[in-house]
This record gives structure tokens, sequence and C-alpha cells, in this order.
């Protein structure tokens, strides 16, 4: 017995010691990060530590779809073309495109010299590989359904593309940048997620679940002058208080700062604003009474105060809006409409009773736990709401729930949400709210804002697409297809050292130019 | 031998009844898990394709089945957010969590076991008055708020703590120990808020004892009454809450990992959980069934050789 006892007591060692080895094994092959000790006279930091809120969903830029992992892939694919800091287009692995008379076959001349980060140079075999992999041509597993109305496509020789459409479609260029068509290699098939190769300014290194994504310079690229940074690590960290704190002790260079905490930062950081190009908004299900009455949706409009809002929630830092369009969007944006519903309790009562509701009603508002944001927009709602006899109960759940039940199951009476900011007018106004779209949670159902955003699909005149994007703006605010609230600010602090952060009016966090002056 | 071989039957028997409350709960659980990856954005046909490609669209019990199968031939499946296996997974965050818990526990040992016994041998002195009130304030903090303090008052004002993420070992260990310390510490002290009382309680029933008196008697001194006799005596009980709070201490490691950005396995856990990721929760909430089976394992062990007495039967 007593030599058993020994026995377990060695097995027990055993195990400790294996343990804590276990916990001395860390990550092997972290490199040490100082540079050959100075030949130049002064040594300008080249690496660079940025703050994100959450891991990538995906890397495959084909399979990635939130707006978080563009933020960082984007830094490592291109498309034919790219989209600029005003959100028009600009050419990237295309160096210029020509668009046929009857507005549909387009014509891409493939610059030379361009190489994917393997090595290879960009072939139109490439490029075919890429559409293909998209529609699902081979494999029968679309990825996408922005190429459902490409009719053909063809290499004439090696530096020529062309896709035809089988009807004209003047929102097709924006399909073709690296956010809805990176190009990949054909020979890196099966492994763009694990290993994704792309044409972009940065290459992929590593990147490690929950901790960071690490990219480096690829000196190869196209455009000799640039990145200038040697090696961009964007790091995970979804608690804000953390990284306040992470970037204050020096561990970040760049993140993103809640409004409220500016005086915290102003003094020590440089701040850059972006204007976010998304809209905040509170939504109803419009197929369901009360809100099917657009007296009731325009009394809803009357009675929220949006500066309320905007002071409590962004302290200040967001624009005003009057429907689904940002000024960010520059010429598309129609000035003014955010004036059509300025807070006045005593039309909205007025609005209420000639809807049949002179006491009010009672109504429940949905709202996801991901984002505090959303609870805080509730709560300034439901106390706005109560002055016209309206009771809202606020029903916090989470994001999974409240995709499950609101946007998947339009399960619900009214909601707050962000909807995303793109390059694309189009996208911005069709997405979510035109009945031929999928995604049309508000169930808003216009025939005349459907025509309209069928027309401009047609319209080669871009004077008079601007024209019908403001038309349908119009709309969007006369039938109080919600209420459109503000377009937010995000408040970037950064290392007072860095220079060139290029904003865009969509969530890209472009690392091409940026550099530390010292 | 036959113990052994009754506590592995007693883990297997745990692990399947774990692993099938985490299904029934997954059951029941609204929420698809490629729609919350990818967001409202999300293409239909991409989601088509990716449920189809992913196995998800079978019935949740035939993904289940085809995870136990899976478990069988030492294959934990992949994890849906992360498009990586579960297995790599949870062993690349081991490193992280396995040092947090046993420095916590080295923590809670080193400090809770020497003030047990200074307290009790000032029973119903003023310092023990003090230590017990401040066992409240102690024990009334919530990990995540001290976290915060820790942060605000070390964190910030000495380099050597870090404040978020992880520094492995192998790269630097002032810099592992540095960004370990304060969330150890944060799940350490109210653990030893309550566990030096523990200590001292154990210690005092002791002193009561007859053979105390007897050694006493033979006039050896306090000291070694105190350490050689009273405190090895006292060692089962308070073995037992260690046992205990091993469980805490991993529970406690999966707030602490939040707050101070740790990849480890808690991280990795709330994260599958709110992306409805059934193969990473199932690996996860597996392996931390093993562990704290296996600690109440050694606390078995450890008995037997503190108390010869005790026979593993």
């Amino acid at each position: 017995m007593k030599k058993n006892k020994r026995w377990f007591m060695f097995i027990s060692l055993m195990l400790v010691c294996v343990l804590l080895i276990s916990a001395c094994s860390g990550e092997d092959g972290a490199t040490p990060s100082t540079d050959a000790p100075g030949e130049d006279v002064k040594e300008v930091r080249d690496e660079i530590k940025v703050r994100i809120n959450s891991d990538p969903d995906f890397l495959d830029p084909h399979l990635a779809t939130a707006s978080i992992s563009f933020q960082m892939i984007l830094n490592m694919f291109e498309g034919l073309l790219s989209p600029n800091t005003d959100g028009s287009l600009k050419p990237a692995i295309a160096e210029s495109f020509e668009l046929s008379d009857d507005g549909l076959t387009y014509t891409f001349n493939i610059r030379d010299n361009v190489t994917f980060h393997n090595g290879e140079p960009v072939t139109v075999e490439d490029i075919q590989y890429t559409f293909e992999r998209l529609m699902g041509t081979n494999s029968g597993e679309p990825l996408s359904s922005n190429f459902d109305k490409v009719a053909s496509m063809e290499a004439p020789d090696a530096d020529t593309f062309v896709i035809t459409l089988t009807e004209p479609n003047t929102n097709f260029l924006y399909s073709l940048t690296a956010l809805e068509a990176a190009i990949v290699p054909a020979s890196n098939d099966d492994q763009h997620n694990d290993n994704p190769i792309g044409t972009g300014p940065f290459k992929f290194v590593s990147y490690s679940p929950g901790v960071d994504l690490v990219l480096e310079k690829n000196e190869d690229y196209w455009n000799a002058e640039l990145p200038h940074l040697n090696k961009v690590t964007f790091a995970f960290q979804s608690d804000d208080q953390s990284a306040l704190m992470a970037l204050q002790a020096g561990e970040y260079d760049l993140t993103s700062v809640p409004a409220h905490r500016i005086p915290e930062v102003e003094n020590d950081f440089k701040l850059e604003y972006q204007q976010n190009n998304s809209s905040l908004i509170i939504t109803f299900n419009e197929e369901n009474k009360p809100f099917d009455d657009v007296k009731v949706r325009q009394a809803v409009n009357f009675a929220l105060s949006k500066s309320d809002i905007i002071d409590s929630v962004y302290s200040g830092y967001a624009t005003e809006l009057g429907s689904n369009m940002s000024p960010a969007m520059g010429k598309f944006y129609l000035e003014g409409l955010q004036d059509t519903y300025v807070n006045d309790i005593e039309k909205a009562k007025e609005l209420l009773a000639e809807a049949g509701y002179p006491d009010g009603f009672k109504t429940k508002l949905t709202v996801s736990s991901h984002n505090v944001m959303y609870t805080n927009v509730a709560q300034v709602a439901a106390e706005n709401l109560k002055q016209i006899g309206i009771d809202v109960e606020i029903d916090v759940v989470e994001w999974g729930i409240w995709l499950d039940r609101v946007y998947r199951g339009r399960d619900y009476e009214m909601t707050a949400i962000d909807l995303t900011g793109r390059p694309s007018a189009y996208d911005i106004l069709n997405d979510y709210i035109s009945t031929n779209d999928a995604e049309n949670f508000f169930r808003f159902n216009n025939a005349e804002f459907d025509q309209v955003m069928a027309d401009v699909l047609l319209e080669p005149d871009v004077e008079k697409q601007v024209a019908l994007y403001q038309r349908a703006q119009e709309i969007l605010a006369e039938e109080a297809a919600a209420v459109y609230i503000a377009d937010y600010q995000v408040v970037w602090a950064m290392d007072s050292a860095l220079e060139g952060f290029n904003m865009y009016p969509f969530f890209f966090l472009d690392m091409s130019e940026l550099r530390f002056t010292e | 031998m036959a113990y052994i071989i009754r506590r592995i039957i007693l883990l297997i028997v745990t692990m399947a009844l774990v692993s099938l409350i985490t299904f029934a709960v997954f059951q029941v659980m609204p929420g698809d898990p490629i729609r919350i990856m990818l967001g409202p954005d999300a293409d239909e046909v991409q989601i088509e394709t990716l449920t189809k490609k992913l196995g998800l669209d079978q019935p949740l019990h035939i993904q289940y089945f085809d995870w136990v199968g899976g478990l069988l031939t030492g294959d934990l499946g992949q994890s849906i957010r992360f498009s990586k296996p579960v297995s790599e997974l949870v062993i690349d965050r081991l490193p992280v969590t396995i040092s947090l818990t046993i420095m916590t526990l080295t923590l809670v040992v080193l400090v809770a076991i020497p003030l047990g016994i200074f307290v009790a041998k000032r029973k119903n002195k003023l310092s023990d008055v003090v230590f017990s009130s401040v066992t409240q304030l102690g024990m009334a903090i919530p990990s995540f708020w001290l976290g915060m303090l820790l942060i605000l008052y070390l964190g910030m004002n000495f380099s050597f703590f870090s404040v978020s993420g992880y520094v492995p070992w192998s790269t630097s260990i002032v810099g592992a120990l540095g960004a370990l310390l304060l969330p150890a510490m944060t799940i350490a002290i109210p653990q030893i808020a309550v566990k030096f009382r523990y200590v001292r309680n154990a210690i005092l029933e002791q002193l009561q004892l007859d053979y105390v008196r007897t050694v006493r008697s033979k006039g050896i001194t306090e000291k070694f009454v105190m350490y050689k006799h009273v405190l090895r005596n006292s060692m089962i009980p308070i073995l037992t809450i260690f046992g205990l709070i091993t469980a805490e201490v991993v529970a406690g490691t999966i707030i602490v990992e939040q707050v101070f950005a740790l990849p480890g396995i808690g991280q990795l856990l709330i994260t599958s959980i709110s992306y409805r990721d059934f193969p990473l929760v199932q690996g996860i909430v597996i392996y931390i069934t093993f562990v704290v089976v296996f600690i109440n394992f050694l606390v078995d062990i450890l008995y037997s050789i503190l108390d010869p007495r005790i026979r593993l039967s």
C-alpha cells in the first residue's frame, strides 16, 4: 500500500509538470520585433497595431460578409475596380474599361505587372476563375447572387476580359470591387480561407482566432510607392474600456473610441472623425397594425427627437438624417429631408388621433444586445413616445435571436438597427426596403419606390440617376418608411505620429498610405 | 486499480451527460450560426451554400450523432465560426487558461493559508475582527469590477502589467507574468477572502481537540504544535474546499478573460455560445468537465497522502 501511495504521488507530480510545460510552450515562432540596429540616422517605426472589435467571419473574400472583416481584408485584396475615399470607383486590376452603347458589354483592360502574393502573375484565367467561383458555375455552389444577370464572360486575349449582361445595370460596376469580387488565384483553390492570397498592398502572415490577424508588406505591389508600413497587426478586443486603456498604455497605435470618451484621449492622441455613411433607424413592421398606417409612422417621426438621441447616444457626434442616405454620399444625397419631421408633439398627437388611436397604444421595441447603442436609443425613444401615449416595452435580445426573430422571422413591432454604409447609392437605398429585395424586413411596400429603383438601373445618364435616387429618398421620407435618425461618426484615436489615414464611406481601414512620421 | 476504473467510468458518464445537456439546450436555443456570423448583409445564395457545405441543414440530432461518432475516433469536429478544427482552437488557448488557473490557485494558497493561520492564532483579537470584516468586502466585490479597479490603479501606473492581451511564456516570461498577474489577482482576491476563513475555522477546531492539549503538555513549542500537528490535521477540510474552488476558478476565468482580453478557453466559450457554434461549445464543455472531474480525482489522491487512514476504495 505504501508503495502504491508513492506511485500516486509520482503520477500526480508528473501531471502537474506536464501541465506546467504545456502552459509554457505557448505560441512558437514569435518574431522579435527589433530591427537591425542603427544604420539609419533616425529610425522610423514601420509596424502598427490596430485594434479591431472582433474576429473576421472569413478570410476568404468571397465568403466574408461582415463589414468588420472587410475593414481588415481589403488590405489584402483588390477587384477589377477599387472604391475611392469619396465612394466613387477607381481602376485597380483593370487599368481601364469600356461600356458598349447598349449598356450590356463591359470590356476591361487588365493591368500588366500585377502579381499575386505567391508571385504568380494575374491572368485572365484567374479572373475567369474568380467569377465562376462566385457564380458556382462549376461547383454548383454559388457564393453570390450579384452575377445572376451575367450572360457571358470571355477573354479574347491575355490582357482583355469581357463581361456581357442580360440587361443593363448601372449598379453593376459596384459588384466588381474587392467587397464583392476580389480577384483570387485559381491555383489557391480550396485554400482561400486558410491561406488567403490576393493582390493587395499587404499579404497574409497569420491568423490566430480571438487574438490577431497579421499582415506584412507586399514588396511586389503594382503601385511601387505603396505601402509604407512593413507589418500590420489587427488585434481583436471587443471591450471599449480595455481598448482605451491599451491605447493609453501604448499597446495599440490606432483604435476607435466611444464619443463620450473623447475628452480622455484628445490631448495625447490624434483624432479623426469618420462619417460612417450608415443610418441608425427605428423601424416598424409595416404589414401589421398599427404601423401599416402611414399616419402612425409619421406620428412616431414627429414624436421622436433626433437631437435627444444624438446627444445622449453619440454625445453629439452624428449627423441628422431624413432618409437612408447620408451626406457622406456626396451628390446622391438630398439635402433638407432631415427636417421633414421636426419634433412636434401636438402634431404627432393629431396624426395619431386621425389614425384612430387618440389614446395611443402599447407596443414593443425589440433591440439586439450586441451593441449597447441600441439599448440606449431604445430608452430615449421610449421616453419620447410616452409623450404621445405610445407605451413602449423594450425587449433586449441576443444578436442571434434578433436576426432570427426580427430580421428573418419579421416577428416584431418596432426595432432599432444601424444599417451599414456601402459605396453604392443603389445598394444603400434598395437593400432592406424595396419589395424586390429579400431582405426587406420593414415590409415597406410602395409601388413608386420600386419603380424608381428599377428605372435607375436602366438609366445611363448619371445626372438622371442622381435625380431618381433623390426621388427615392423623398418617398422614404414622405412615407415615413422608418424613423431615419442619424449617421454617427466613428472617432478614431491614433498615435500622433501617424499620417495618411484615409477614410471611406464604408468600413475599411486602409493601411496602404498610413505611415509614422517619427 | 478498481478505484481508477470506477473514476474513469464516472468521468465518461459525466461527460456524456454534460454533452447531452448542451445538446438539449441547443435544441431549444434560437439562432442560426451562419446568419449570426455573416450578419444581415449576407447573400441568401451564400447562406444556402454554406449551410449545405457545413452539414447544418441536417437535423441537430444527426449533427450530434455525427459529432459523437467523430469524438470516438478522436475528432472533435470543425468550428463553424472560425473554420478551424475544434481541437486546434482549444489547444491554442489552453496555455492561457491553465497558466491563469495555476497562478490563481498559487496566489490563493500562498495567501489564504498563512493568513488563516495568522488570524487563528489571534482569535477574537483586533486583527481577527478587522480581517473578518474585510472578508465581507472581498466577497461582495464582483470580479469584473475588481478587474477594472486593478487595471486602473496597477495596470495604468506600472508598465510591468499589461492590461489587455497575452504574451506567450516562450516570448517573454516577464511579459507573460505581467499579462496574467492582474487577472489572476482579480479571481484570487474574492477566493482568498472566503477561503482564509475556512482555514481559520479548521485550525481553531483542531486547536480545541484533546491531542493538542496532550502535545502541548509534553512541552513542545507552539510553533511545532501548529505546523507539525494542527496544520496537517486541518488540511483535510481545507483540501476539500480547495478542490471546490478549482471549479470556481475555472468559472472565474470565463469572466476575467473577457475583461482582460485574454485569449483563453473562457473567452472562446462565450464566443462560441453567442455564435451558436455547436461543435466548438461541445468541445469546450467536454474539456471543462474533464478538468473538473480530474481535479477532484487529484484531491482524492491527496487525501490519502495527507491522511493514510483514508483508503482509495
